[in-house]
């Protein structure tokens, strides 16, 4: 192999790589919130919600839990214009990641809330809370402190499942490379750096998400 | 000459040394039970001496196959001595029948043929030559248990080493385990056993050994350890005044 | 211009889903294959071996599998070779397939309880008897479940194929687009077809688990 690598593109391209981090965050920061949220929202009503909604969530989450990221994100851009529902590229990315990430998170919570023993919510209701109440501090709480670790590490992967909604040119860290390799024609040294700037920001990520739940839930009776 | 010689034996997990400077002699046929609190180090020597733990210093000799760390030694230490293990850690994916076998095959390379006859011989010994087909799960504790010491029997090792073998156990399958263990003693079997049955040990065992705080405190025949105490921490173990 | 009934879509779409099932055995056969080999260095191989093996999982864990699949396309177009997008999808997934099974399959093994290990050792077993003879025949027992759920991944990754140019569901969903302008029909029905072939994965990994956990509480 006789290939030259080259990498003095890098310095005349930072401004567009780090554009392209910054979307790739903020996406993931919306996503994580809302699509939590979401994931929460989902959970309850498997847990106590109205009958009729249960089997709408359900269907929710089955769906999106097995079918493609990148469908689901071209449904939404593609598909949903077609009856009048418009959106510029960056507000379907949040879209998608929100609704993907609420399907994984409702079925990793309710895990959670699962495991949490039936006598719990029944001293909730002795105390005299109301269902929500008791939901929210007896069987929530504990239930995410259960889950942390792997509500984090799905969080992680839809982060890297991003990638895909370069494809529908949002211009996030992969639009960027794109955007690059078409100047400079090092498409893999250009793809290389953008793969260990992932690398770095899941790292990144994974740590920040630690750090938020030793602070969400810190540990009782710690010497 | 002793059949198990341990000299000297102290081991340490990081700053807290579990057993500090243990010798026991154990001649060929003896019976000898091992008392003490938890945490006195009497699972941890007992472990040693199957070379599931490494020790510090000292040495442990088992009719003449010293016990070094490496592969080879440990292979031909485990093959002169037999653990029945307080779990029983039979293998659930395999009948009684193939678990008594798998080790002659594995190990020993015997014929299956030749292991298949003397599982059931095995088996037979402890009572429970029905149960050749049956399933771990399908076995209550007390017939694991039995398994687990036709398994190690039919090693043919020259002791064994009981840890512990009927806490794990309801009370009422105690009575069918000990019943097989005091069978192989009066065969001639040399056992080591940790147990906190002390009626048993009072009966069977030809010397008791009274660890406390990773030492050898008393050591002694049985009627002399469970009448005449000499130290406060036995008495006081032995709920005697 | 031809004008495309519902069927001619779909008749179309279910062509090129084959395409999808035939890269997702091999992704899922080959990463199988050299997700064993990662076990083992992992979890059995010399110091080295066991670091290499770790910073592999974590590098392929740790990246998006899109810009694994864009590094393959060019990484191995460095060799002068012109290649087919089918060669770099196959061999961006199975490599990134490895990866995940590899780690799957570790914890099943590490599930395993001490007292195997030990009571094995003390009938004389040597590491690899243990393994083969003991520890393996019970981990891959419990590995099935999730490596069936996992499989719904490697399905879902074989879309992101579609963008380096291989012609399978997801792209033909694109060209199909194209041609008639009913992005919502079509991606919709695209959407179906892989529910169609997920799902029942993702249901036979959840009876398998269950299945499983009934067995062990019956202990």
């Amino acid at each position: 192999m006789t290939y030259q690598f080259d990498f003095s593109w890098l310095i005349g391209s930072l401004p567009v790589l780090l554009k392209g981090i910054r979307i790739t965050a903020q996406l993931i920061l919306i996503g994580a919130v809302f699509g939590v949220a979401l994931g929460i929202a989902c959970a309850w009503v498997r847990a106590l919600g109205p009958k009729w909604l249960k089997p709408v969530v359900a269907t929710y989450v089955e769906l999106i839990r097995n079918t493609p990221f990148l469908i689901q994100l071209f449904f939404i851009f593609f598909g949903l214009p077609s009856l009048g529902i418009r959106m510029s590229e960056l507000t379907a990315a949040n879209l998608a990641m929100i609704v993907n990430l609420g399907a994984y998170s409702c079925e990793i919570i309710r895990a959670g809330i699962q495991a949490t023993p039936r006598g719990q919510f029944e001293a909730g209701a002795s105390l005299a809370m109301t269902p929500f109440q008791a939901f929210w501090h007896v069987v929530l709480v504990p239930a995410l402190q259960r889950i942390w670790p792997a509500l984090s590490s799905q969080i992680v992967i839809v982060m890297l499942g991003s990638a895909v909604v370069s494809q529908i040119a949002a211009e996030d860290l992969t639009f960027a490379a794109n955007f690059i390799q078409s100047r400079n024609f090092r498409a893999f040294e250009t793809y290389i750096v953008s793969t260990l700037i992932y690398l770095a920001l899941a790292i990144l990520l994974r740590q920040l998400l630690a750090g938020l739940g030793g602070m969400l839930f810190p540990r009782k009776a710690s010497r | 000459m002793s059949l198990i010689a341990i000299t000297e034996v102290k081991k340490r997990f990081g700053d807290n040394e579990v057993l500090k400077g243990i010798s026991i002699d154990v001649a060929p046929g003896e019976v000898v039970a091992i008392i003490g609190k938890s945490g006195s180090g009497k699972s941890t020597l007992l472990r040693c001496i199957n070379g599931l733990e490494t020790i510090d210093e000292g040495s442990i000799v088992v009719a003449g196959a010293q016990f070094l760390p490496d592969e080879v030694h440990l292979k031909a230490l485990r093959l002169k001595v037999g653990m029945i293990f307080q779990q029983f850690n039979l293998f659930p994916h395999l009948t009684a029948g193939g678990n008594v076998m798998l080790s002659q095959m594995v190990v020993k390379k015997t014929p299956k043929k030749d292991a298949e006859a003397v599982a059931r011989k095995m088996l037979d010994r402890v009572g429970l030559a029905h149960k050749f087909d049956a399933l771990p799960d399908e076995l209550s504790g007390g017939q694991q248990q039995r398994v687990a010491i036709a398994r190690a029997l039919a090693m043919q090792p020259i002791a064994l080493l009981c840890d512990e073998i009927t806490s794990a156990l309801d009370p009422e399958l105690v009575a069918e385990v000990l019943a097989v263990v005091k069978e192989l003693a009066a065969e001639g079997m040399t056992l080591v056993m940790v147990t906190h049955e002390m009626r048993f040990a009072r009966d069977v065992c030809s010397r008791v050994v009274f660890m406390h705080q990773g030492r050898v405190h008393e050591i002694g025949a049985p009627e002399d350890v469970f009448s005449n105490p000499r130290t406060p921490e036995l008495r006081q173990f032995l709920g005697v005044q | 211009m031809t004008e495309f009934s519902f069927w001619d879509i779909l008749r179309n779409l279910l062509l090129a889903a084959r395409w999808t099932v035939v890269l997702s055995l091999v992704s899922f056969i080959g990463g199988g294959i050299v997700g064993a080999a990662l076990l083992f260095l992992r979890i059995g191989g010399r110091r080295g071996m066991q670091f290499l093996s770790r910073g592999y999982i974590q590098l392929f864990q740790g990246t998006p599998l899109l810009m694994q699949l864009f590094l393959a396309f060019f990484g191995l177009g460095l060799f002068g070779i012109d290649v087919p997008a089918w060669l770099a999808a196959c061999v961006a997934l199975i490599l990134w397939t490895a990866a995940f099974l590899a780690e799957i399959w570790r914890g099943c093994v590490e599930s395993i309880a001490k007292g195997q290990w030990e009571a094995s050792a003390s009938l004389g077993m040597g590491y690899l008897q243990q393994m083969r003879y003991v520890i393996l025949p019970q981990a891959l027992k419990v590995a099935v479940p999730p490596t069936v759920g996992f499989s719904v991944q490697v399905v879902k990754g074989t879309a992101l194929t579609s963008i380096i140019g291989f012609v399978e569901l997801s792209k033909a969903g694109s060209i199909v687009t194209n041609a008639t302008f009913q992005p919502f029909t079509v991606y919709g029905l695209v959407a179906l077809i892989y529910f169609a072939l997920c799902w029942p994965l993702s249901k036979s990994s959840q009876l398998l688990e269950r299945k499983l956990n009934v067995a062990h509480r019956n202990h």
